[in-house]
C-alpha cells in the first residue's frame, strides 16, 4: 500500500507570533517551526498502517514550504517515514489552499497512491480546506476529523468526530483522509533514527518537475490575504468572592446562562 | 561564523522538548515525592537514545557529540534534575571515561549496552579524603597474578546503588599518585567483593541517588584495567571536563525555565492594582537572569563545540562549570525573591529548583577547584 502523507510546517504552539512588516503574514524571526500536530496525527496514522500491515506499505511525506520546512520532513524521516518529498518555489509564497491542492495534485499522482493522509486543519491560517480540495481535485471519497482508521482489505472504515458524537463511514480506496486530534499519539522520533535521517535523499522535483510553473499555480489561486490583525487582547477575569458552596453555585450560574459553556 | 545549530540538533531539541512537557514535567512532583523515577520513564529514556547520546554509531551511540549533549541537557534543564542525574554521570562521567581511556575491546564491549540504557553505569572517583583533593585517594589495586585485588571505598556516587558498570579509580602506585600512580578499573557489579554502602539523604535531587559503594578484596581481571596502568588520573579529568560542560548546560535549561516561569508570574501576579512585571525593581531581575542565561548558553555551546573538534577544553570547561553553576543559582534565588510567598511552598516547583541548583556549585568540581584550574591555565600560558 503506498499511503502518502500531506504536511506542513508551521509556528511552535508556544510561538508568540507578531505580524510582519507588510501586514499580511507574521514575523518569523526568532519563531520555532514544527510539524503541523494534526499533520504529525497523519503521519503517525500513516505509520501505525503500514505496521499493521506488517510493514508491507510505504509512507511518503510531501511538504510544500520554503526552505526552512526541510527541517520538518527530516523530522518525518525520523519517526519513520520511507521517503520524503519538499517542493518549494517563490511563486508559493502566499499561495491558499486551492493553489496548494492543485501542487499537492501534481506531487501526489507523481508519486503514486492508495491512501493519502492530511491533518485536518493546519494550526496557523486554520482554514482546513487543503485535503479536502486535495480529494476534490482527484475526485477521491474523502473523510474528515477522523479520530479512528482502518484499512480493511481495499476499504476504509473511520469514525468522524460530529457534533456530539461518532459517525462510522465506510471509503473505497484510493481515499483522502484528515486527521484529527485523538486518532493517536505521535511517536518522538529516536536520536540514532534522527542522525539516519540525516543522510536521506529528499525529493525535490520543484514545480517544473511537476509539470506547473508560477502562471498556473496563480491561475489556481483563489483567494489573496490582504491583512493580519493580532487577537484582542484578553479581558481580565472574573472573581466570583463569598463562601466556596456560595460561590460554586453563581459560578455554576454564571457559567450556564452567561458565559453559555454549560 | 555560524551560531545555528545544526538541523539534527534543532530537531533533537524539539523532541526533548515534548519528552519533557509530556511525559517528565506530569511526573516530576511524584519523582520528587517518592524519591524514585519510574522504572518505565527511565526504559522511555533509552529507546529515545538518550544513554548514548554523544558516542560514536559505531558503539551503538547517537553520534551527536557533546554539543548533542548540551541541547539534551539543557531541555532536561527544565524539569526536575532527578532525571539528568541518572543520565549525566552514566554518559558524561562513565561512558567518557571508557571513551577516552578504555582499549578498542573494552569500548566494544562496554559502550553499547551503556548507549542502550540495558547497563547504568558509575564514576566513582570521591572518597571521604579524596575530594577537592582527587589524587588523595585511598583506595588501593594490587597486582595478583591475572587480577587485581581492590581494597577500599567510595562515596556519593551518583547511580551508585544502581550501576551494573563502575569505573573505580584506585591507586595502583602511592610514590606516584596523579603522576601516573592512578588507575582506572571497569567493575561489574557481580563481581566478588564489590559491595554497595548506605544511601545518601540529601538537600535535592530527589529520585536521583548517590551511594557509598564498599571493595572488600574485590577482584578485577587484569583485562579490566580501563586502557593502561597509571592512566586513571588523566581519563578521569577528561571526563570530568565532558560532566562540567554537561553540567554547565542543564544549568542553562533551568535558568532559562526559572526565567519563563519568573516572567508569567511577573505578568499576572498584580499588586498595588498592577502587574509586578510593570516594575523595576522586578524587571532588572528579569533582565539579569536573561543575560546570564545568553551568556550561559553561548559559552557552553561553545565549550561542547570545542570538545567535538577533539580539542582540549579543560579551561573552557571550568569557566562554564563555574559561570553557569553561579547563574543557575542567582535564577534560582531571584525566582523564589519575584515570586514571593508561593515560591518558597512546596506546592510550587521553584524551592525544589532552588535546592537542587545548590548542587551545581560543589559537584563535578567544587567552583573553587574550577578556579584554579583556570588560574593555573592562565599563569602557565603567561609564563
Amino acid at each position: 500500500m503506498r499511503i502518502v502523507v500531506c504536511a506542513k510546517q508551521v509556528p511552535d504552539t508556544e510561538a508568540r507570533v507578531t505580524v510582519g512588516k507588510d501586514g499580511r503574514s507574521i514575523d518569523e524571526t526568532g519563531i520555532t517551526f514544527i510539524i503541523n500536530p494534526y499533520d504529525e496525527f497523519a503521519l503517525e496514522e500513516g505509520l501505525r498502517i503500514k505496521e499493521r500491515l506488517g510493514g508491507q506499505a510505504t509512507v511518503t511525506m510531501v511538504c510544500v514550504g520554503p526552505p526552512r520546512a526541510e527541517e520538518a520532513l527530516r523530522t518525518g524521516l525520523a519517526m519513520g517515514a520511507d521517503a520524503a518529498v519538499h517542493v518549494w518555489d517563490d511563486s508559493l509564497a502566499g499561495a491558499d489552499a486551492a493553489a496548494l491542492a492543485l501542487v499537492l495534485q501534481a506531487a501526489v499522482t507523481q508519486l503514486g497512491f492508495d491512501l493519502i493522509l492530511c491533518g485536518r486543519v493546519a494550526i496557523d491560517d486554520a482554514s482546513a480546506q487543503v485535503g479536502l480540495r486535495l480529494a476534490e481535485r482527484l475526485g477521491l471519497p474523502h473523510a474528515n476529523a477522523v479520530t479512528k482508521l482502518e484499512v480493511q482489505g481495499s476499504k476504509l472504515v473511520a469514525h468522524r468526530e460530529v457534533e456530539g458524537g461518532v459517525e462510522v463511514v465506510e471509503l473505497p480506496l484510493p481515499a483522502v483522509v484528515t486527521a484529527q486530534k485523538g486518532l493517536n499519539e505521535p511517536r518522538y522520533p529516536t536520536i540514532p533514527a534522527i542522525m539516519k535521517a540525516r543522510r536521506r535523499e529528499i525529493g525535490r522535483p520543484g514545480l517544473a518537475g511537476l509539470g506547473l510553473d508560477a502562471g498556473k499555480v496563480a491561475d489556481a489561486c483563489r483567494s489573496e490575504v490582504l491583512s493580519l490583525a493580532p487577537a484582542p487582547a484578553r479581558k481580565g477575569g472574573r472573581l466570583v468572592a463569598g463562601e466556596p458552596q456560595e460561590a460554586a453555585r453563581t459560578l455554576a450560574h454564571l457559567l450556564r446562562e452567561e458565559a453559555k459553556v454549560l | 561564523m555560524d551560531f545555528n545549530l545544526p538541523q539534527e540538533l534543532e530537531i533533537l531539541r524539539k523532541m526533548v522538548r515534548d519528552f519533557v512537557n509530556d511525559r517528565l514535567q506530569p511526573i516530576s512532583e511524584k519523582v520528587e515525592e517518592e524519591d524514585e523515577i519510574p522504572p518505565e520513564i527511565i526504559r522511555e529514556m533509552a529507546e529515545l537514545g538518550f544513554f548514548g547520546l554523544p558516542f560514536p554509531e559505531e558503539y551503538g551511540g547517537g553520534g551527536m557529540g557533546e554539543l548533542g549533549m548540551a541541547v539534551l541537557l539543557e531541555e532536561l534543564g527544565a524539569t526536575s534534575a532527578a532525571f539528568s542525574n541518572v543520565l549525566a554521570p552514566h554518559v558524561e562521567l562513565a561512558g567518557m571515561s571508557i571513551l577516552f581511556g578504555g582499549t578498542e575491546e573494552q569500548k566494544k564491549k562496554y559502550l553499547p549496552p551503556m548507549c542502550a540504557g540495558e547497563k547504568i553505569a558509575c564514576f566513582a572517583l570521591t572518597e571521604p579524603n579524596a575530594g577537592s583533593d582527587a589524587a588523595n585517594l585511598a583506595t588501593r589495586a594490587e597486582r595478583r597474578g591475572d587480577r587485581y585485588i581492590i581494597n577500599g571505598s567510595k562515596i556519593w556516587i551518583t547511580n551508585g546503588n544502581i550501576a551494573d558498570i563502575i569505573i573505580v579509580y584506585a591507586l595502583t602506585d602511592p610514590a606516584l599518585r596523579a603522576r601516573g600512580g592512578i588507575t582506572a578499573f571497569i567493575v561489574e557489579r557481580d563481581f566478588p567483593g564489590f559491595k554497595v554502602g548506605k544511601v545518601d539523604r540529601k538537600m535535592g535531587l530527589r529520585g536521583s541517588h548517590t551511594a557509598e559503594l564498599i571493595f572488600e578484596n574485590m577482584e578485577v581481571p587484569a583485562e579490566n584495567v580501563l586502557g593502561e596502568v597509571g592512566m586513571g588520573f588523566i581519563t578521569a579529568m577528561k571526563a570530568l571536563d565532558m560532566g562540567r560542560i554537561g553540567l554547565a548546560a542543564g544549568a542553562v535549561g533551568a535558568t532559562q525555565k526559572l526565567l519563563e516561569m519568573s516572567i508569567q508570574w511577573a505578568n499576572t501576579r498584580v499588586q498595588f492594582g498592577r502587574p509586578i512585571a510593570e516594575n523595576q525593581a522586578i524587571q532588572w531581575m528579569l533582565v539579569d537572569m536573561a543575560i546570564g542565561a545568553h551568556a550561559g548558553r553561548l559559552m557552553t555551546y561553545h565549550a561542547a563545540w570545542k570538545a567535538d573538534q577533539g580539542l582540549r577544553v579543560s579551561r573552557e570547561a571550568a569557566m562554564v562549570k563555574t559561570f553557569c553553576s553561579e547563574l543557575a543559582n542567582r535564577a534560582a534565588d531571584l525566582a523564589v525573591q519575584i515570586h514571593g510567598g508561593i515560591g518558597y511552598m512546596k506546592e510550587y516547583p521553584l524551592e525544589r529548583a532552588y535546592r537542587d541548583a545548590r548542587i551545581l556549585k560543589i559537584y563535578e568540581g567544587t567552583n573553587e577547584i574550577q578556579r584554579l584550574v583556570i588560574a593555573r591555565d592562565l599563569l602557565k600560558a603567561g609564563k
